[in-house]
């Protein structure tokens, strides 16, 4: 069985609503709970968990796109290694409409560059196989459930003796922005969604500090509704119970250790940097970078480009939004100037940004 | 982006296997795996690589206490 049905079941999901609302009722203060991944911010608008809930529990959406928290330098340096000839750029689907300062992907491919779609890195190891003239660029972008998949695409090419194969890597790690969220006093999160595939790959003993020294409850939990609702009853008993834990919802994928050869992978060619996150900034130690050893794979130390000169969107409340301190609706551009159509900011154009997920399934 | 499917394992060749979900048949590395994967496993597959096994034990054990909710206080 995938276990994927079960996990749907509307008569869980509803019992597990009425249990939440048994306990959250008489509650003085509304209790907020953050999601960092942005397949659980599509869930959540997708499945209409917010509206099963009752109103002392508050549901806001945190940096969990890794697109959306990709700072448009980043996509300048993409727009500027597209227009190289000889260059084949290999992404993930999601990052080809995303806007730079003043272009994008898409426009550039419009104009001639040659950008691929691919599935997997390991298909962009194969494109280099096979385009042994040109060299291929894969755009490295994602957070700790990817960046394996990538540091194994590396790897695959090291062994295979591919030598036109490069990443652009903006990988960023999970919990370190978790603890400088929750050191904001603006935002008081009283618990924390924790990220589902993420934890499968470092284990849920990755947030032990975030319970035991910031005291904030945290639930890693799956992506089906009747997870999320169960991932929130947990998160809700703790409150009313005065813990603040680690729990894992999502035992059937996430163990407290996580998964050691991925990270040991991870460990073999990246190593950690100060990784720019939109909307947040430069937060320390919070990106992989590919390491020494593996420099001749690092599009930025073999190829140098002319990027040009960085400008942010006006009016765009992207970073706000990921941060959790503004809903899309309270973005005057929401709807209006920014639509899935015709994206202002990567929180719009990314299948799993906050505002694209609020523009399909929350007006 | 971290979207993971649990797929069935219908064939392995060294690291390399292929998952199945509805019919549709994916490639999937399992070089990310320490643990051993066999025919009919099921694994989260993501972008062309298994991270993780599907612990049927622990499935049936959340799915219990899940629908522990309707049968007990809540549904009556």
């Amino acid at each position: 069985m995938n276990y994927m049905d079960e996990f749907r079941d509307r008569r869980v999901v509803l019992g597990l609503a009425e249990r939440i609302r048994k306990m959250a009722a008489g509650r003085s203060e509304p209790m907020t709970f953050m999601e960092v991944c942005g397949t659980h911010t599509m869930a959540i608008y997708q499945y209409g968990i917010r509206s099963l809930l009752p109103r002392e529990v508050r549901l806001i959406s945190g940096p969990g796109c890794p697109v959306c928290v990709t700072p448009n330098g980043y996509m300048d340096k993409t727009v500027a290694y597209s227009r190289l000839p000889g260059t084949i750029i290999a992404t993930f689907g999601d990052m080809v409409r995303v806007p730079g300062s003043s272009s994008s992907l898409m426009e550039e491919r419009a104009k001639g560059a040659d950008v691929r779609i691919v599935y997997s890195p390991l298909a962009a190891v194969d494109l280099a196989a096979v385009n042994p003239g040109k060299r291929v660029i894969f755009l490295g972008v994602g957070f700790e459930t990817t960046a394996p998949t990538i540091a194994g695409s590396i790897l695959a090419a090291h062994a295979r003796g591919i030598e036109n194969y490069f990443v652009l890597a903006a990988h960023k790690t999970i919990p370190i922005p978790m603890q400088v969220l929750s050191a904001d006093p603006e935002l008081r999160i009283d618990g924390y969604i924790c990220p589902a595939h993420v934890s499968a790959i470092i284990g849920a003993n990755a947030y032990r500090s975030l319970a035991s020294e910031q005291h904030v409850p945290c639930v890693v939990t799956g992506f089906e509704p009747a997870d999320i609702m169960q991932g929130v009853e947990m998160l809700v008993r703790q409150m009313v119970e005065g813990r603040s834990e680690v729990e894992i919802e999502y035992s059937r994928v996430v163990k407290w250790e996580g998964n050691r050869k991925a990270q040991e992978v991870l460990a073999e060619v990246f190593t950690p940097y100060d990784a720019e996150w939109r909307g947040i900034g430069v937060i320390p130690g919070s990106g992989l970078e590919i390491n020494a050893k593996y420099a001749a794979f690092d599009a930025e130390k073999m190829i140098p480009v002319n990027v040009e000169e960085l400008r942010e969107h006006k009016g765009c409340m992207c970073g706000e939004i990921l941060k959790g301190k503004v809903t899309p609706f309270e973005c005057p551009l929401f709807a209006v100037d920014c639509t899935p159509e015709s994206p202002v900011g990567a929180c719009m154009v990314s299948s799993e940004g906050t505002c694209a997920a609020a523009y399909k399934y929350g007006r | 982006m971290c979207l993971g499917v649990p797929m069935r394992v219908v064939s392995i060749i060294g690291d390399d296997a292929v998952a199945e979900i509805d019919g549709v048949k994916r490639e999937a590395s399992l070089m990310l795996l320490g643990e051993e994967v066999r025919m009919g496993d099921f694994v989260i597959v993501h972008a062309g690589f298994a991270i993780s096994k599907l612990d049927e034990e622990e499935a049936q054990e959340t799915l219990r206490l899940m629908r522990e909710v309707f049968t007990a206080e809540d549904m009556q």
